[in-house]
């Protein structure tokens, strides 16, 4: 039973992490309907910023995390505006590889700095980890602080688009960018805001990422960022509140299914799990039923 | 800004060439491109071919871009050295050696066109790969071309399945059993826990071997568990069920990087038994900003140690270091050593570089019979028929964050 406890609270952690992922891809493709697959990247630029100012510098954290956040907020900004933004009226297909470009473009520059030798990340969070029933249970002080910050982040980011402003006009393109435009919401200010949003929460995630699993090479980014990409297609892309169940079951569909099926297959079940939502829910769980127009 | 741009990079590129006429050691800078490797050595050849007429060319293939890119960039820069010494020493049989070091990224088929790039430029002998699964695709072409291949790093089986091929490192299998032995033998544990790579032929292939002498040796494996290439970031779980298995010792044959994690794993979940890893292990003290209380203790199989008072050893680690700055890895030893096997071998068979790869094969694997090397990764070692080496193992031990022989 505590062993049932203790992988699901693994499992909660990860999948934590993979929401705040998600959101950033949800964001993007709910309002520019675009793959951002260089999303994961961003989360790697992200930790290695910390760690050259946190570990390389001797900055506090807390200031290493917010020049982290501005970095990478700069960054999405501007890989929108120079490989997406002349890319708006092209095919779906010519944004989606320029997308992939600019992911291996990213990790080879990371490479080139940083080179390919894994660096031990320090954790952030210096808050002592919960021990239970005589130190059977632990929960690690990252666990606490990736659930809390995920936790935040959607309410805070829900309220945003809720009750702000730009959330709204954020709301209006994803509906209809045109008649957005035609209203009078300057479309490319809000698609750059929603690069910058996801952008910020991308190096927030990969604190957290790096905080929990210390290890950072140019590669940390990718295969987390597939796995929430599949995390907000199961919640229903394009849906907030989707990306972060989604990155939950993710997380806890793969720790269980690594502790007692096999720990080979956690990822063969994740996917399973997510080829039958989509068959029977082909919009993923709270994705909204789009009539095709003909 | 075309201009600009092109201006830009024929400045590099006289630099580069600039930077190697000026001393040879400088010619594997550890960041350079492939592109730029083979014009390097190419330059440094072509003063030296002036002199002597015909050249030995010794190719190399291995990772120098993507995530095992630091072991090809090590066995780049130990061959370097390697051939560097050999070149200033007067060469092999009196000719000089040209060494073109080619990027796979760690894939089979770009290994392969790398060996056809390298067929190309006149390769006689391949020193490589250095990673086991594109070496077991690699190996097949050189077996079909009846080239003579060392491969200073590929652990796997097939990397040497046929006889033009040999190995400078341990064997996955080997390396398995002797750990098993060596725990068995030292009682060290009685239970033990294992988590390996299975999507890994080096760790899936250690483990297997380890299970079946740990059979041998009375030991009892209380939990296995696997994780894959695309899952290695997440521990918790492989760590929690060797803890609740109540596992003495916790053997992992897999790379330093992996280790790092699990070792920080068992740390949080406050889980400390003995640990005991293979040579995939070296390196983990190097991770940059790795807080190496956690690997204390860590026992491994270790072909090189780079403290070893061993006067070979020293001289191979204040080159290596002088050259490039950081202590050199198993990979940059076993890699050393290849290549003055290879020089063992060409003087076995009094081989000139005149020969047709075939008949240097030939002539090198009946010299293999006969040579008894000497090198920075054992002493006395000598290969059968097989290609395996013979030597034996070492066993080392972090202690108060230095790896120590034990």
């Amino acid at each position: 039973m505590i062993g049932f406890i203790s992988y699901l609270v693994n499992g909660i952690s990860l999948g934590s992490v993979y929401a705040i992922i998600a959101l950033g891809y949800t964001m993007v493709y709910g309002i520019a309907k675009m793959l951002n697959f260089a999303h994961g990247d961003v989360i790697m630029i992200g930790a290695f910023v910390v760690f050259s100012t946190v570990s390389g510098m001797g900055l506090p954290p807390v200031i290493g995390i917010l020049i982290s956040v501005v970095v990478c907020t700069v960054l999405g900004m501007l890989i929108e505006r120079i490989a997406y933004k002349p890319l708006r009226h092209a095919s779906k297909l010519a944004v989606l590889i320029t997308a992939i470009g600019v992911s291996y473009f990213l990790q080879n520059v990371a490479l080139l700095i940083y080179g390919a030798n894994t660096k031990s990340f320090t954790s952030v969070v210096t808050m002592e980890p919960i021990r239970l029933a005589d130190g059977a249970l632990v929960i690690s002080g990252e666990t606490i602080v990736t659930v809390i910050a995920c936790i935040i982040i959607m309410i805070g980011l829900s309220a945003f688009i809720k009750y702000s402003k730009s959330g709204r006009a954020m709301l209006a393109v994803s509906e209809d960018s045109g008649a957005a435009q035609l209203m009078g919401v300057n479309v490319n200010s809000t698609i750059a805001l929603t690069f910058a949003i996801g952008s910020a929460l991308a190096a927030i995630a990969g604190v957290l990422l790096c905080s929990s699993y210390p290890s950072l090479t140019p590669y940390t980014g990718s295969m987390p960022g597939i796995k929430a990409f599949v995390a907000a297609v199961f919640g229903g892309i394009g849906s907030i509140p989707g990306a972060f169940i989604g990155g939950i079951l993710l997380g806890v569909i793969e720790i269980l299914g690594r502790a007692y099926i096999s720990s080979q297959l956690s990822d063969a079940i994740v996917f399973a799990v997510l080829i039958v939502v989509l068959l029977v829910k082909p919009t993923g769980i709270l994705g909204k039923q789009i009539q095709e127009k003909v | 800004m075309k201009k600009a741009l092109s201006l830009l990079l024929v400045g590099a590129m006289t630099l580069s060439l600039a930077a190697c006429g000026s001393s040879s050691s400088d010619s594997a800078a550890t960041d350079s491109t492939t592109a730029e490797e083979s014009t390097t050595s190419e330059s440094t050849d072509a003063a030296s071919e002036e002199s002597t007429g015909a050249t030995f060319k010794i190719g190399g293939i291995g990772p120098l871009t993507g995530s095992a890119a630091v072991y090809g960039t090590a066995v780049q820069n130990g061959a370097q050295i390697a051939i560097d010494e050999i070149n200033a020493a007067g060469g092999i049989n009196g000719y000089q050696v040209e060494f073109n070091f080619q990027d796979d990224e760690n894939d089979a088929e770009r290994s392969v066109n790398a060996y056809n790039t390298l067929k190309d430029w006149g390769m006689q002998v391949l020193m490589g790969t250095v990673t086991s699964t594109p070496c077991v695709a690699v190996v097949e072409n050189t077996q079909a071309d009846n080239m003579f291949q060392i491969t200073p790093s590929g652990t796997a089986v097939e990397c040497i399945q046929y006889p033009n091929a040999y190995r400078m490192c341990f064997s996955d299998p080997n390396q398995g059993t002797e750990s098993a032995k060596y725990i068995g033998e030292n009682g060290l544990a009685q239970t033990i826990a294992v988590i390996y790579d299975s999507s890994d032929v080096y760790s899936s292939g250690i483990y297997e071997a380890f299970a079946e002498e740990a059979a041998n040796q009375g030991l009892e494996i209380v939990s296995a568990e696997a994780f894959t290439a695309d899952n290695n970031t997440d521990f918790s779980v492989q760590v929690q069920k060797a803890k609740d298995a109540g596992a003495e010792l916790l053997f992992m044959p897999f790379y330093y990087t992996e280790a790092s994690l699990v070792l920080a794993e068992c740390n949080s979940q406050g889980y400390e038994p003995i640990f005991f890893g293979c040579d995939g292990m070296d390196g983990i003290l190097a991770v940059e900003n790795f807080d190496t209380t956690l690997a204390e203790d860590l026992m491994y199989l270790a072909p090189f140690v780079a403290s070893s008072e061993d006067e070979q050893v020293q001289s191979f680690v204040s080159a290596y270091e002088a050259a490039y700055g950081e202590t050199p890895n198993q990979f940059a030893a076993d890699a050393y050593d290849s290549i003055y096997v290879i020089k063992a071998a060409l003087e076995g068979a009094n081989a000139t570089p005149d020969m047709s790869v075939s008949d240097l094969c030939d002539a090198m694997t009946a010299a293999m019979a006969e040579v008894t090397y000497s090198g920075v990764t054992g002493k006395d070692i000598t290969w059968g028929e097989d290609g395996e080496p013979n030597k034996a193992p070492l066993v080392v031990q972090i202690q108060d964050g230095v790896a120590v022989e034990l």
